[in-house]
């Protein structure tokens, strides 16, 4: 989305700081509180996720690889090596980011649908190897007693503290990456994805700007993926799932290929949907067990991607341009005939 | 149990194994070769056929035990509905999802199929929730014994009916008219419509044709293997390896790289591991993807990566 100017971006993101600073007080209980940070985790993924397939048009359908990594990574560097939470935290993000940028060199040479693939055989080794090495990672139970999160003499125990600590992170990785987004970099990756084969024509190194923007959702899945392990204090297989990779992609779709702005609304779009779904279907249906969610998104995923192939901010946007555009030019006509003194 | 029954034991559940990782890719290789699109949903016909078959044909509590279906139809006839039904599915997937995103683009497609296989997941989950279901075998009978290795009877459905669908595709393909129409759309769709050909239709019943393959596929095995709601998922996967093992062009590619998968799975889980036994079909993906990209398979390998 170029809609937003510089100053507009500072704005917004001023804005939103705000809302989210006093919306905890509004808030009744720890359930909507605990949702927020839900929104907040899935916000730092999403923004990643949008700048390498938004940005720079390579899909990934293994990005909660990342995200366990980070919560595995510090898990058992702070259980098993002692680790300060904020040095695991730091140190598994740096190792993902490793991680993700010696994968990318050859899987994202791949295009399209073998990416696709590529990637999501990715996850689901991933999550084999999480199940089978029971030592290191607890197996199918998961790595459980993961210590809570201490910053120097602040440590974050209680809900709230946690919505505060996931939103400061949020709005950090939103700042990042729309100014990265309105660098050379992001104007290189937005060259990519308009043909690879120009951008590297004009001298863009295609490649490694993929893969560094790669490494980069990584490190920022991986950060989300050590909030999670730090607030629940238990990361287990289940967290690395296909389907969550999947439900990642829906989140970026839902909100826009391209559009950092576009990801925190799908993240939270999703997040709010599928919660809701979650409590309303079994009302609506007899037996429902509440993972029927998965067909309204199904759903919501194809009919968005047919209607508005561009997401829902970015689309609706460019629709209304365009409606607006067509608009002042049947005006325009219209007073030219006028001048023109047609009866 | 001896290394060489031991070797023929694990050979014929390979090739079993193999025969429906061939049946799903067979799925993939139609659709893709006549309309360019990886179909992600090709594991859920599988499993829809399974479960239509099993519901036609046994007692079967459906909408969260709400309703029990007590049609009890002969196997044989519960089958053949089945696969058309699922026919039927896969030209409505056309025709609601894939013919009205005309001109999407590669990840819009892919997230669309991506969708479509949710849904389905998600319908097969309220009809039939978690429950496994069983079909029972296609021919009573104590198992073969060849080698001091025991070959269970079922086993031999699965491979003639890997077969004899690829002898039809053979037959509809070369001899047909409909079956030269589907080839010249995959060879030159331009070119095709300009001679005439309703790339339309072909594309729809290629999405047929591939549901009606996927259907027999979870049919075949579900006397074997129980199946669920959500088994499509590995399915599909594994058969698009295969696919991609076959080159993605040519039905008998598709079947050769399904056995080979099958049999890679048996061995690995019978030497090395059972444990990392899915993991076989991804480290061979990511071996041919290498292959391919570093040129091995020969240039138009290459050309057709470039196209993707």
């Amino acid at each position: 989305m170029q809609g937003l100017s510089r100053h507009g971006n500072l704005i917004a993101l001023v804005v939103l700081a705000l809302v989210l600073a006093v919306l905890p007080i509004y808030l009744p209980n720890n359930y909507q509180v605990s949702i927020l940070i839900f929104v907040g985790l899935n916000t730092i993924l999403t923004v990643g996720l949008s700048l390498l397939m938004g940005y720079a048009g390579q899909i990934s359908l293994g990005h909660a690889v990342f995200y366990g990594m980070g919560g595995y990574a510090t898990g058992i560097l702070a259980i098993r090596f002692g680790w300060s939470p904020l040095a695991a935290m730091s140190a598994a993000a740096m190792l993902t980011g490793l991680i993700a940028y010696c994968v990318g060199i050859p899987i994202l040479r791949l295009r399209g649908n073998y990416l696709a693939m590529a990637t999501l055989g990715l996850n689901v080794i991933f999550s084999l190897i999480l199940s089978q090495q029971t030592d290191w990672t607890g197996g199918p139970n998961g790595l459980g007693n993961i210590p809570k999160l201490s910053i120097g003499k602040l440590s974050f125990t209680s809900d709230v503290q946690f919505y505060y600590l996931v939103w400061f992170a949020a709005l950090g990785v939103l700042t990042l990456s729309l100014n990265i987004v309105n660098s050379r970099f992001g104007r290189a990756l937005r060259a990519i994805h308009g043909s690879e084969v120009a951008a590297e024509m004009m001298g863009v190194d295609a490649g490694h700007y993929k893969t560094v923007v790669f490494a980069l959702s990584a490190v920022y899945a991986s950060i989300a993926g050590s909030l999670y392990a730090f607030w629940i204090s238990l990361i287990s297989p289940s967290v690395v799932s296909v389907n969550f990779s999947v439900e990642l992609v829906v989140m970026v779709a839902i909100g826009g290929l391209a559009s950092v702005w576009g990801a925190i609304f799908g993240a939270a779009a999703v997040t709010l949907l599928t919660e809701f779904l979650r409590n309303m279907l079994p009302q609506i249906l007899s037996g429902a067990s509440g993972e029927q969610e998965i067909i309204a998104f199904g759903l919501i995923l194809m009919i968005i991607m047919i209607v508005l192939p561009e997401g829902l901010t970015t689309g609706t946007l460019r629709r209304l341009r365009r409606w607006r555009a067509e608009r002042a030019a049947v005006k325009e006509i219209q007073e030219s005939v006028e001048i023109m003194g047609a009866p | 149990m001896s290394l060489p029954s031991q070797i023929v034991q694990l050979l014929f559940s390979g090739i079993t194994v193999g025969s429906i990782y061939a049946l799903i890719a067979l799925g993939f290789v139609v659709i893709y070769n006549v309309t360019g699109i990886i179909n992600f949903a090709q594991g859920e016909f599988a499993v829809l056929g399974a479960l239509i078959a099993v519901t036609l044909s046994q007692d079967t509590p459906i909408f969260g035990r709400a309703v029990k279906v007590t049609l009890d139809l002969p196997l044989p006839i519960a089958i053949v509905a089945a696969v058309l039904i699922v026919s039927v599915i896969g030209i409505l997937l056309y025709e609601l999802a894939i013919r009205p995103a005309k001109g999407a683009s590669v990840v819009s497609l892919i997230i669309i199929t991506i969708g479509a296989s949710i849904t389905l997941r998600g319908l097969a989950l309220i009809t039939w929730s978690t429950d496994p279901f069983r079909l029972p075998n296609f021919t009573v009978g104590a198992p073969l014994q060849i080698f001091g290795a025991f070959l269970i009877l079922q086993n031999f459905w699965v491979i003639g009916a890997a077969a004899v669908i690829l002898m039809l595709l053979f037959l509809f393909f070369e001899r047909t008219m409909t079956g030269k129409a589907l080839r010249a759309c995959s060879i030159n769709r331009l070119a095709a419509r300009l001679m005439g050909i309703d790339i339309n239709r072909m594309a729809m019943f290629s999405f047929a044709l591939s549901a009606a393959i996927g259907a027999i596929a979870g049919i075949v095995i579900t006397p074997s293997t129980f199946m669920g709601y959500d088994s499509g998922e590995l399915l599909g996967l594994k058969g698009f390896v295969a696919a991609i093992m076959g080159g993605m062009d040519s039905a008998v590619g598709a079947v050769i790289g399904g056995l080979a998968l099958g049999i890679l799975e048996a061995l690995g889980a019978g030497f090395i591991s059972s444990a990392y036994k899915d993991a076989i079909a991804f480290v061979m993906l990511f071996l041919i993807l290498a292959a391919r990209l570093s040129g091995l398979l020969g240039a138009s390998a290459k050309q057709q990566e470039s196209g993707l």
